[in-house]
């Protein structure tokens, strides 16, 4: 459904603007959105078990302003990645601990987090940071080429280029070829569609069900963690108030990419549909200038509720 | 026909000695003992109550317990889990099928034991296992499937499935057969045959008395949280089975005899109010016949999962019938919910009083007004003054205490919860009052307050529908009895001077006729 | 109506009073701290000077600033009783501030005339956004959070669609800046706003029956079906409820500031309504409800960010108001609840590696709670209703606002009857 749905924007696309569907433009719909691949994967992982985690953006946010002030202070790079992922995956931790063990409904205690991250974020600095570190630049301005292709500019002249992307690009695919792997080669992707299908069930067939879903509340944070280190090569800048409403964004990927809400169905592939989905949107934005972004939310909307619908509609039928 | 007596080992593998557990104000267990001998299957029996899930879930670590010991093989266990428990070697099969139906039969059967092949799950040796198991268990079915493609029954036997790959030593079947139909119970039986004969000790817990019979080795019967008696299925007839379930606490009765003496009830003649005919809901009642007159009271008795409640949610509308019809004062109608039913001065006042009744949280007053309420919508508010007056009226009509009517009905006692509850069906005037066990738990006064209440009701013309476990009760107040039986109305009497209890049990306990 | 009234009845009913009256006492208690530590830094806190006729003081600010804040959080309040959670509040106050400052600005401003229509229109918007709430709830059954969330992502691009992404600047209007920033016999007239609709909505809730048939379909859906409350028409209204108020702080919000950017009008006022909400007292997981809590949460928020702003720096507000949803909910958890219990040596004694029953799913019927939170008063043995209701359709745990367990008067509604 959601591939049929993919095609017809591509197809809608080209039909309006003939460079849509050049290889330059299919491979920046990952680049320009490189950093909601990653937020899209942890928050399949989450609500694949049942939960639902509205911290992602602001992780993301804190991710990139502790990049880069750390390194504004004179920290290097090899430090501050890994500082980074080990400080997203701890908020993780925390909210998968209030979640499980102190039973915290998992809506109210992850807009908690969502609060703290980014009063943390401010407490850091109320501005965005610049980074000018040397290994922070390159990985964005690095081009890995792919192929060549041509394309047709307005004036109707012939140009030979590369198609290129960026390390960042290759990094959001390993991140989502581990997630697979995970997911459908590993017991503990295994218990993870279990609790999400049936949690008192899978607690008595003996699972550990307490520790996947703290488990999965880690893997959110260190994947936000992630997406801020992306956002922070992107943009070359950490910004306190960036990312608002991306785990909006990262939702309604998982959504429109056929995992249930309700936990227990769905694949990260088709989460990745659905970033490319909402890229294409954003890509009709791109090409037509005048178009007011207003409608990009809004086709999110409309899609989004698409899906739950569709969803809703299935599960009465299957109940009856 | 009762099985052979089996005895394979003199050692039990599972031996639960003195178990007591208590929860505040309740002993749920007083030390009862329980054994389980390889090779056997051990049924499990008892009334509502009667502990018989507390007992399982101590053996299966779910609850902790306060004294006592639980001993397999010779050597003492403390399980603090249902994981331990599972590893120590005791499999259980829940009567909800507790198997995760989004992923596949494979799956489900490995699920926590998948076998690895560098860290990453081996599909093929999976597959390979499964099949089997599935093969052992004469399932015919791929293991690639989504489980939530096959029946409950074959999801129930995927479940034993599961019990099995991990090799058990015990196999606690809780309720097993209660979603299947006769076919289907007569494989799930064969497939328990196997498992017994392979030496594992089974554990059976039902309410069928028919298929008890066809399974059990031995019997073990609890009743009030006690220990009533161990015995072999063969030397138990049905009678004395159903009698040592049910007791009787005759004390406390002989009191209560005194105040409300029997009347001489007879036949109530006239149009009946409400006819159903065959009226039925898959897998939950057979389609039955009921009518019930103006002024009469129909007692309906039979044991824990006869199905007399889901028979009289049918008829308020508070489940929707797959079959049958349902007549009113001679009007066909088709009760799709408790509104409607209540338009037709209907009023249904659930077992579950705390769960289905009575909103806890709020006051005495506002929930005995609630249906009264719900009737004239949001908009139009009782008035306080009205409100009060109902609610005092009926607070001093059935003597509900504390009188005031602020006071939150959760910190009321039992009695007087079922009280409110009464009241609030009462205040909607109803032709017909169907009563779901309303003096299950509570105390021997407000049980002889209610009995007279529910008399003088059918004496001013209302109708009653009246369930209760305890016999001597539907036999004090009916003028007609239906008896069910495993999801069946198998019977109905008129209540007459000579009826006894003992002829209430009898049939129930009569065994079913070869279909 | 006077009726005799025993002793028990009398000391039941000063209990009572005492009981329902401490429900407002602990946040009663937090506000008075946090406005006495406000005293404590900032000497002249209370000081309310007059000027032109007009108040001014840091007290005014305090609740000027709650006023929309209050106003979301009432209709909240109701949501929440019926279970359910309105995300979108947000976006409609948006919406309805974004067009009314559009319309105000395209009709040139100033008169009245424009104003009144401008707030009529918006406020329909609202109201129509609510109904939409209203039906995906009620109607097609879908989870509160996630519906909600369609109209939180949707209703902020058609805000910018209304503005053509340009930050309006209503200002010469001083008819419209009256509902935000205006005074109205010498107090600001969002107070008076807020506190008008506060009334209505308390005269709303208990004049009618809405406020018990709301906490009848909060603390127990399936016993006030079988009781036969209608609780669609009931949910419908809180949801419309809701986005009338969300339209009201809009239009409060854009009067109040210069400009109207449809980017940040009401951003992440949900969160601040909702925790209004919490910190007074409502449960997340639905039933009784209160909208004196809600103020007096309200108004704990603005002081706390009034006193965390001068004591600490602007910037650490989130924070703190983190650390507080935090703490709120792990008392409002029953284990940690429990814990505390234990601690103190109140109640029972702890008792090691019982499950609470919320962890312990009882395996013969998925609905039946464990007699452990339930003691029946009369002493007679507890009944753990094995329910032979079979049936293939298994819980759907969902991500919205779940019971709280340890209450045994939770929702042990027998959801497997109704599917089956």
């Amino acid at each position: 459904m959601t591939v049929l749905l993919l095609v017809i924007m591509l197809i809608a696309g080209r039909l309006l603007y003939p460079n849509f569907t050049s290889g330059q433009a299919i491979v920046d719909l990952l680049g320009k959105n490189v950093f909601l691949i990653p937020l899209a994967i942890g928050m399949t992982f989450v609500i694949l078990s049942g939960g639902i985690d509205l911290s992602v953006g602001a992780v993301m946010a804190l991710g990139s302003v502790i990049a880069a002030s750390l390194l504004q202070a004179g920290w290097s790079p090899a430090l501050v990645v890994p500082i980074v992922l080990l400080a997203a995956s701890t908020l993780g931790l925390v909210v998968g601990i209030m979640i499980s063990r102190f039973e915290i409904q998992p809506f109210i205690a992850t807009l908690a987090a969502m609060f703290l991250a980014r009063g943390l974020c401010l407490v850091i600095t109320d501005r965005s940071i610049a980074i000018d570190d040397g290994f922070f630049q390159s990985m964005n301005l690095a081009h890995i080429n792919l192929w060549e292709q041509e394309t047709v500019n307005l004036r109707g002249r012939v140009r030979v280029s590369d198609v290129y992307t960026t390390p960042s690009v290759v990094i959001a695919m390993a991140v989502l070829v581990v997630a697979f792997v995970v997911l459908h080669y590993s017991r503990f992707g295994r218990t993870v569609y279990a609790v999400g299908g049936n949690e008192p069930s899978a607690r008595l067939m003996g699972l550990r069900v307490d520790r996947t879903k703290i488990s999965v509340y880690v893997i959110s944070g260190l994947c936000a963690g992630i997406a801020g280190l992306l956002f922070a090569f992107y943009t070359a800048s950490g910004d306190p108030v960036a990312g608002i409403g991306y785990e909006l964004n990262a939702i309604a990927a998982v959504v429109i990419g056929g995992t249930l809400l309700s936990g227990g169905s769905g694949y990260v592939l088709g989460s990745m549909l659905g970033v490319l989905v909402l890229a294409t949107i954003y890509a009709y934005k791109e090409f037509d200038g005048d178009l007011n972004t207003g409608w990009t939310r809004v086709m999110v909307g409309v899609l989004v509720l698409f899906f739950i619908v569709l969803q809703r509609l299935v599960a009465t039928r299957r109940r009856r | 026909m009762p099985n052979e007596p089996r005895i394979t080992a003199d050692r039990p593998v599972v031996e639960m000695r003195d178990i007591t557990i208590s929860f505040p104000g309740v002993k749920a267990l007083q030390n009862v003992s329980f054994r389980l001998f390889p090779g056997e299957v051990h049924a499990l029996m008892g009334e509502n109550g009667a502990g018989k899930s507390t007992l399982i879930k101590a053996l299966t670590g779910v609850y902790a317990i306060d004294s006592g010991s639980i001993a397999l093989e010779g050597t003492d266990v403390l399980f603090s889990g249902p994981s331990q428990a599972q590893q120590a070697g005791i499999a259980t099969v829940y009567q909800e099928v507790n198997l995760v139906t989004n992923l596949t039969v494979a799956e489900n059967i490995m699920l926590g034991r998948e076998p690895r092949r560098l860290g990453l799950i081996d599909f093929r040796r999976m597959r390979k296992h499964t099949a089997t198991v599935l093969r052992g268990l004469n399932l015919d079915i791929d293991p690639g499937s989504m489980l939530s493609s096959h029946s409950i029954a074959v999801q129930q036997l995927v479940a034993i499935g599961r019990a099995i790959v991990v090799n058990a030593d015990v196999l606690v079947l809780d309720e097993p057969t209660s979603s299947l139909d006769v076919k289907e119970v007569a494989e799930l039986m064969a497939v328990i045959r196997q498992v017994r004969d392979k030496g594992v000790a089974v554990l059976f817990v039902s309410h069928f008395l028919d298929q008890t019979y066809q399974i059990a080795d031995r019997i073990t019967v609890l009743r009030n949280g006690e220990l009533v008696g161990e015995y072999l299925a063969s030397e138990l007839p049905r009678l004395q089975l159903v009698s040592k379930m049910i007791g009787k606490d005759l004390a406390a009765l002989e009191a209560l005899e005194e105040g409300t003496k029997r009347e001489a009830v007879e036949r109530i003649e006239g149009g009946a109010y409400l006819a159903a005919k065959a009226l039925g809901r898959k897998g939950s009642i057979e389609p039955y016949d009921l009518e019930v007159h103006p002024g009469e009271i129909v007692g309906l008795a039979g044991l824990l999962g006869s199905g007399r409640t889901e028979l009289v949610r049918l008829l308020y509308g508070a489940d929707r019938s797959d079959t049958g019809t349902t007549t009113i004062a001679g009007k066909e109608v088709k009760l799709r919910g408790p509104r409607l039913a209540l338009g037709h001065k209907i009023a249904f006042a659930s077992e579950n009083r705390r769960s289905e009744g009575l909103i806890g949280d709020l006051s005495v007053r506002a929930n005995i007004v609630l249906a009264m309420q719900a009737e004239r919508g949001w908009t139009r508010r009782i008035p306080r003054r009205q409100q009060d007056e109902l609610a005092d009226r009926y607070i001093k009509a059935l003597d509900i205490r504390p009188t005031s009517p602020d006071t939150l009905v959760r910190n009321l006692s039992g009695g007087n919860q079922q009280k409110v509850l009464l009241a609030r069906w009462l205040l909607t005037e109803p032709n017909l009052l169907i009563l779901d066990e309303p003096t299950r738990g509570i105390d021997v006064g407000a049980k002889a307050q209610i009995q007279k209440l529910v008399a003088g009701l059918s004496e001013k013309g209302m109708a009653v529908i009246f369930i209760s476990a305890e016999l001597e009760e539907v036999l004090r107040l009916s003028h007609r009895i239906g008896i069910l039986r495993d999801r069946h109305k198998v019977a109905e009497i008129v209540n007459s001077e000579a009826t006894t209890v003992d002829d209430i049990m009898g049939i129930i306990a009569a065994e079913a006729q070869p279909a | 109506m006077n009726t005799a009234r025993t002793n028990t009845a009398r000391t039941n009913t000063s209990r009572m009073k005492t009981i329902t009256s401490s429900r407002l006492i602990w946040p009663a208690v937090v506000l008075i701290a946090l406005l006495l530590a406000n005293l404590l830094w900032n000497h002249s806190f209370f000081d309310i000077t007059a000027r032109d006729g007009n108040l001014y003081g840091a007290p005014v600010d305090i609740l000027r600033r709650a006023a929309p804040v209050v106003l979301v959080a009432l209709g909240m309040t109701l949501v929440i009783a019926t279970r359910g959670i309105d995300l979108s509040v947000g976006a409609v106050a948006a919406i309805s501030g974004s067009w009314a400052s559009m319309y105000i600005i395209s009709e040139g401003g100033g008169s009245v005339g424009v104003v009144l229509i401008a707030v009529a229109v918006a406020l329909l918007m609202a109201l129509l956004a609510g109904a939409w709430n209203g039906f995906l709830v009620a109607v097609l059954g879908i989870q509160p959070i996630v519906a909600t969330l369609v109209l939180m992502v949707a209703g902020r691009g058609l805000a910018q669609v209304i503005t053509n992404e340009k930050i309006l600047y209503p200002d010469n209007s001083p008819a419209y800046k009256l509902i935000g920033g205006g005074y109205l016999l010498a107090v600001p007239f969002s107070i008076l706003l807020a506190g008008g609709i506060f009334a209505l909505t308390a005269v709303l809730t208990r004049k009618t029956a809405l406020g018990t048939l709301i906490e009848s379909v909060g603390v127990n859906p399936e016993a006030s079906r079988l009781a036969g409350v209608r609780a669609r028409p009931i949910i419908f209204l809180a949801y419309v409820f809701s986005g009338f108020c969300a339209g009201l702080a809009g239009l409060m919000l854009t009067s109040n500031s210069t400009s109207a950017d449809p980017n940040s009008i009401g951003l992440f006022i949900e969160l601040d309504a909702i925790l209004a909400v919490v910190i007074g007292g409502t449960s997340l997981a639905g039933g009784r409800f209160s909208l004196a809590g809600t103020l007096i949460g309200a108004f704990i928020i603005e002081t706390m960010d009034a006193f965390v702003v001068i004591a600490i720096s602007a910037r650490s507000t989130d924070v703190f108001k983190a650390c507080v949803v935090i703490i709120v909910c792990l008392l409002q958890s029953s284990r940690v609840r429990g814990w505390l219990l234990n601690v103190l040596r109140w109640g029972r004694p702890a008792t090691r590696r019982r499950r609470p029953p919320s962890s312990a799913p009882t395996p013969a019927a998925a609905d039946a709670r464990p007699p452990a939170t339930v003691p029946d008063a009369a002493g007679a043995p507890v009944t753990a209703p094995v329910k032979v209701t079979p049936s293939c359709a298994h819980h759907r745990r969902r991500a919205a606002p779940r019971r709280a367990p340890g209450n045994a008067w939770a929702s042990a509604s027998s959801s497997t009857r109704r599917s089956a």
